[in-house]
Formats: structure tokens, C-alpha cells, sequence
């Protein structure tokens, strides 16, 4: 037998069982597509308005606020949430503690589906997408700009997750030569993928420097870049708390032979994670407060709002996880995790929507169609993460 | 990890850090001087034939200045209309300023701008090139100014700002709004020329003007120039925009970038080969003193 005759068979086989593999399973009136399905199609709805008459036609967007939820939110908060998938890659492959190697699978898809989905939306905010080639070929490259590094990054990083994860679909596939090929090129990808989330984590929040008349001075310093990427670590930590627990309910049958107890200490380690790196960026935060003389804004409505993202959604969910890891709490670990979550949603609002030209007498809110849409990409990263999950080896080994 | 493997890694961490290396000096002198246009607001009637002067020659929409009653309310420019001019009630009387792109010599605008769609030419303009520009918006974020405007209702929207007439420029004409004024209001030149002008008036009369010009130092400096009788915050401006280039603001992050690019690649590597445990050597048996045991 020729190499092109097995080469063609093997194709055959694959494109014959990824077909079969698509077909839906299990119930298909679950309350979860009851909500969801109707959601998208609205939101498919919106879109087509939106790339005929203009981004206007469907956003409350205007010539003050040219950035709403679409950006503030899916771009800048869900890049943030997704920084599990770096943190975890160094603990496991850089740091090599086996104790977190049953999530790294599950976290790098998130990871994945949310920088293809929430960095995606970009897409749908931009005026003219058909030129979003122009800043990876041709020669109009912004050398100077830090949106330039940062959809570098973005691109970079999605093809380094692709490839941490490719093992995984090498493996679902049957093919045994690519999955072991894959497997060699993990370490690279993990360390060029750490190195790009530093840089695009931090990236996401230097756009906002120049906005310095316009942010808020208790949200605005100096130190957005640091700022931003040290949330990320403890973001992406509490993600994957909350998914995790997500998941544990959902995926029940899929955890064959899971060890409960092995699932806790993760749990516990995650956590202790969280409130450490929480409490870096309380200090820092601070230190900036006395810095900056900050104690002179804390007057009125930013003031208390400040302080409620600070102390309510940082530092409280910080000495809860403390104390839940003190006393193996795992339901206290949980709903510090939501806390810390709202916290990072509230902080990415705060800079690119809320506090940003906080002295306007006309403020942006999101329109309907913005929050369907919004939904619609969340929904829809689900659907997919579905798929994904009870067809590929993610949460556990195949048996 | 074998040969194979080493190469591998190395390999793919370092092609991928090959394209992101942005940083790229361009310090090369320019022969020309930018060019500007000096405001004496002062002189100003509030006629607007700057105003329709700029949509002819821009193809925008052309106010109908003898019936609109635009000057009722302080307006801003839009998509629609390059530049606007404001009437403003102060103890000097009425004061009429005209608002357009300032044309800043380091463009918070253009150093956002990650395609150059934004871009400053070297004879001074900042300009918009349509076929580079995603239409990110992040131009607007960057503004001090509030300047480029979106056609938001636009299925290919185009970002909307004065141009100072480059084209106009090129064909050695000034631009429409100088060309169209009436009292000497606008005056076109190389901005050091502009410079010695406005000291002169300021100097010769002392109590007509307020002793800045707006312009000379706001936001690193800016090819437009303003001259007023009044403070310059009565008269619609921003006086809180401080005096560093708005590029200044990122050159920091930008500077830490190569830092990041490769030294932590070199350190992660470093760590992985470290903590590899194939042949570890139990720490415990190996160090312990014979007086340690327990």
C-alpha cells in the first residue's frame, strides 16, 4: 500500500467520524437551551442589523463613549478571566507540581474558548473588520502602539493554546503520530504563552494610559499595566473555582473514577493561591492610595464605589478564601470565588465604561441589543465548550 | 527532554518572539517644519465662514449659517462637520472660538493608532487613511480633544476629523478656513513663526490678552495656537490636559516589553529544566548530617 492510499484512508476515516462526532446528544430541551437557543438566534438578529446599518443602529454607543460593553466587557474582562489557562500551564508544565495535571486540559480549552469568543467579539465592535488583517500583514504596522502588541498577542496566544491543546483532539481523533508530534511541542508553547499573556494581560490595561483626562484618578495611575496583570492571576484562579464547581455538577457522568478528595486539595490550593496574590494587589492598591493622596477623592458616589470594588470585592473575598482554606471550607472557597469575580468585571467596567468620563452628565448604558449580543457570546462559548467536553478526553482520561 | 525536544522548544519560542519586536527607533530629522494655524480670538466675529468653507471643501454637510441659530448653544464637531465655532458669554463680552483637530505635534491619535490609519505627515497634519483604519476606535479613546468622530451609523464607518487641508497644503494653497476668513482670525504658518507672532501681540498689548497661548505647551504642544482676552477655561477649554506628549503616557510599557519578551522565556526555560525530576536525587537522604538523625 502507497503512502498517499493511507494517507487518504486515514482522512476518510477522520472526516467520517468527525461527521458522526457532531451529531447532537442526550435531551435537547434542557432549561439551559430553552434560555440560550432563542438568546443566539435574537442575537444573530442584531449582528445582521449591526453589519448593515452601522454599529449605531444597535449600540448606545457615541462620539464620547466609543467603547461599551462589547469591548469593556467580552474583550477587557473576559481576557482577564481567562488568565487560569497561563497560570495553571506554569504550575503544571514550568513548575511541574502534578497535582494540578487533571485541570490543565479543561483550563487551557476554557482559556482557549474564551480568547476565540470574548476576543473574538472584537470582531463585532469593529468598524471595518475586513481590514482587522492589516495589523499581521501588509505595511501599515503601528510599531509604536500598544493596540498593536496586544492583537499580536491576542493571535499569538490563541495558536500557542491551539497547540497546548491539540493533543486532546489528537488523541479524540485516533491519531497517534500528530498527538505525539503535539505533545513535544507543549513546553515551547507554554513558555511562549506565558510570556505573551504577561505581556497582553498587562497590554489590555496600557491602552488606557493615554485616556488619563478621562479615567478617573481612582482608577486611573501609572500602574493600569501592573494593576491589570496581577488581577488576571488571581481572575483566572478564581475562574477556574467557579467552572470547576460549574462542571462537577454538569459533567457528573463524564469524571469517571475521579477522586473527590484529590478534587478538594486542588480546590484548597487554588484558593490559597487566590487570597495570596489578591493580597499583593490589595497592598499594592494601597500603596497607590497613599501615594496619590487618595483619601482627598473619596467623597460622594465614586468614592463609596471605589471602596466597594476594593474592600467589598477584593480584600473580603481575599480573607474569606484565607479562612476557608484555614478551616477546609470548600462552600466559603465558592462564594469568594463569585465575589472576586464580580470584582474583576466591576474593576474592567470601572476603567474602559463606568469611571471613564466619569463627569459626563450623559452616561453610556449598554442598549438591549449590547447585553443580547453579549449573551449570545457567552452562550454560544458554552454550547461549544460542551461539545468539546463530552466528546474529547478533557475532564478525564478516556476509560 | 532529549536534543529533539530542546530544539523544538527553543525553535518555537523564539520564532514566535521574532514578528512582536515593535520596538522600532524612529528618530530620523525631518528638513520641514510643521506647520499650524494661530487663533486670535480676539478677532473673531462669529461669521462661520470658516465653518462652510470646511464642508465645501471637505464635501460635508454646509450649515445654513444666516438661519440655524447655531450659535445659541455650545456645539462640538461631529461626523458631520470638521470644525464648529462656539460663542461663549464672558466678562470681556462675547467671545467666539473655533474648534477643530489641533494637529498635536506628538498625536496621542496616531501613537494609539495600530495600522498608522492615524497618521502624522511630515509637514504637519494628522490625517486618516480609510483603507488601513479597522475602526477600532481606540483613536477616540487616546484624543485629550475629544477630535475624531465615528460615522456610527455606517455599515463602513469612517473616522471624521479636519485634515488642516492637506491636500490643499499640497497643492501649496492654505487651508479653506484660513482662506475663507474674514478678519485675520486664522493665520497659516510654521508653527516658530506662529510662535514669534502671538509673544508679539501678547507683548505689545499687555492687558488685551491673557499671557499664555494655548496650544504652546498642552498635551507636549500642538500645531494649532490660541490666543484669548479671557482665561482659557471660560472659553471652552480643557486646561487639565498637563503638558507631557500623550505617547509619553505608554513609552514605558513599551520599553518593558523586550524585557518581558525575553527574559522571561529565558528564565520559565531555566525553571523547567530545574525543576525537571527524572533523576532526582532524594534531597533528604543526601544532606543529612549524621548529628540530624532523629
Amino acid at each position: 500500500m502507497n503512502t498517499t492510499a493511507v494517507v487518504t484512508s486515514e482522512l476518510n476515516r477522520v472526516i467520517r467520524f468527525v461527521w458522526e462526532e457532531l451529531k447532537p446528544r442526550g435531551k435537547w430541551l434542557t432549561p439551559f437551551n430553552i434560555i440560550s437557543i432563542p438568546i443566539i438566534l435574537i442575537g444573530l438578529v442584531i449582528l445582521f442589523f449591526r453589519f448593515v446599518y452601522g454599529i449605531g443602529s444597535v449600540t448606545n454607543l457615541n462620539q464620547y463613549y466609543p467603547l461599551g460593553i462589547w469591548v469593556g466587557f467580552d474583550v477587557v474582562t473576559g481576557v482577564a478571566l481567562a488568565g487560569g489557562a497561563y497560570v495553571i500551564t506554569f504550575v503544571v508544565y514550568v513548575m511541574r507540581i502534578e497535582k494540578y495535571h487533571s485541570i490543565v486540559r479543561v483550563t487551557v480549552l476554557n482559556g482557549l474558548l474564551a480568547y476565540i469568543f470574548y476576543a473574538g467579539a472584537l470582531t463585532l465592535d469593529l468598524g471595518r473588520p475586513w481590514h482587522i488583517v492589516n495589523p499581521i500583514i501588509g505595511n501599515s504596522f503601528g510599531y509604536n502602539s500598544v493596540l498593536f502588541l496586544v492583537s499580536w498577542h491576542f493571535l499569538l496566544y490563541m495558536i500557542t493554546m491551539a497547540v497546548e491543546f491539540s493533543p486532546v483532539v489528537a488523541e479524540w481523533a485516533k491519531l497517534e503520530k500528530a498527538r505525539k508530534f503535539l505533545t513535544a511541542l507543549t513546553l515551547g508553547a507554554v513558555i511562549f504563552g506565558i510570556t505573551l499573556s504577561i505581556l497582553h494581560q498587562s497590554g489590555l490595561g496600557a491602552l488606557f494610559l493615554m485616556a488619563k483626562p478621562k479615567i478617573h484618578p481612582l482608577w486611573y495611575s501609572e500602574f493600569i499595566p501592573v494593576m491589570f496583570f496581577v488581577s488576571s492571576i488571581f481572575a483566572g484562579l478564581s475562574m477556574i473555582i467557579f467552572e470547576g464547581t460549574i462542571s462537577h455538577k454538569v459533567f457528573k457522568d463524564l469524571l469517571g473514577g475521579h477522586d473527590h478528595h484529590q478534587y478538594e486539595e486542588i480546590l484548597l490550593g487554588l484558593a490559597k493561591g487566590a487570597a495570596i496574590t489578591m493580597f499583593v494587589y490589595y497592598f499594592f492598591q494601597a500603596l497607590l492610595f497613599i501615594h496619590e493622596k487618595r483619601w482627598e477623592l473619596i467623597t460622594g458616589f465614586w468614592g463609596y464605589w471605589y471602596l466597594l470594588e476594593i474592600i467589598g470585592l477584593v480584600l473580603i473575598p481575599c480573607f474569606m478564601y484565607a479562612y476557608a482554606v484555614r478551616n477546609r471550607n470548600l462552600a466559603i472557597i465558592k462564594v469568594a470565588s463569585v465575589l472576586t469575580l464580580l470584582g474583576i468585571i466591576l474593576n474592567r467596567l470601572n476603567v474602559t465604561v463606568i469611571a471613564y468620563r466619569w463627569y459626563d452628565l450623559d452616561k453610556y448604558y449598554p442598549s438591549w441589543q449590547e447585553v443580547v449580543v453579549t449573551l449570545m457570546v457567552v452562550f454560544t462559548e458554552i454550547w461549544v465548550f460542551r461539545w468539546i467536553v463530552t466528546r474529547m478526553p478533557v475532564l478525564a482520561k478516556r476509560q | 527532554m532529549d536534543r529533539r525536544q530542546f530544539f523544538l522548544t527553543t525553535a518555537s519560542v523564539c520564532a514566535g518572539g521574532m514578528p512582536t519586536n515593535t520596538l522600532k527607533a524612529a528618530d530620523a530629522k525631518e528638513p520641514k517644519e510643521f506647520v499650524g494655524v494661530l487663533v486670535d480670538t480676539t478677532r473673531c466675529i462669529g461669521c462661520r465662514s470658516c465653518e462652510v468653507a470646511c464642508s465645501e471643501a471637505n464635501s460635508n454637510f454646509v450649515p445654513d449659517v444666516q438661519n440655524d441659530n447655531a450659535l445659541q448653544q455650545v456645539r462640538d464637531t461631529s461626523d458631520k462637520q470638521y470644525t464648529v465655532v462656539n460663542q461663549f458669554k464672558t466678562a470681556k463680552g462675547d467671545v467666539f472660538v473655533k474648534r477643530q483637530c489641533m494637529h498635536c505635534w506628538q498625536a496621542a491619535c496616531v501613537a494609539m493608532c495600530l495600522v498608522n490609519a492615524m497618521y502624522k505627515n511630515k509637514e504637519g497634519p494628522v490625517t486618516w487613511d480609510g483603507d488601513k483604519c479597522v475602526g477600532c476606535r481606540f483613536c477616540m479613546v487616546a484624543c485629550p480633544f475629544d477630535i475624531p468622530k465615528a460615522e456610527y451609523r455606517s455599515w463602513n464607518p469612517r473616522i471624521m476629523k479636519c485634515t488642516m487641508c492637506y491636500e490643499r497644503l499640497q497643492e501649496g494653497k492654505r487651508p479653506a478656513c484660513v482662506e475663507a476668513c474674514p478678519t485675520d482670525t486664522l493665520m497659516f504658518g510654521q508653527k516658530r513663526e506662529l510662535m514669534e507672532i502671538a509673544r508679539h501681540r501678547v507683548y505689545n498689548h499687555p492687558d488685551k490678552y491673557v499671557h499664555q497661548i494655548y496650544g504652546e505647551h498642552e498635551a507636549g504642544g500642538t500645531g494649532w495656537l490660541y490666543l484669548s482676552a479671557v482665561p482659557f477655561d471660560q472659553i471652552g477649554f480643557r486646561t487639565d490636559l498637563g503638558t507631557t506628549p500623550y505617547p509619553e503616557y505608554t513609552k514605558q510599557f513599551l520599553v518593558s516589553v523586550p524585557l518581558v519578551l525575553f527574559g522571561v522565556p529565558a528564565l520559565l526555560l531555566g525553571l523547567s529544566e530545574l525543576t525537571d525530576r527524572k533523576n532526582e536525587v532524594l534531597e533528604s537522604e543526601e544532606w543529612k548530617k549524621p548529628g540530624d538523625a532523629e
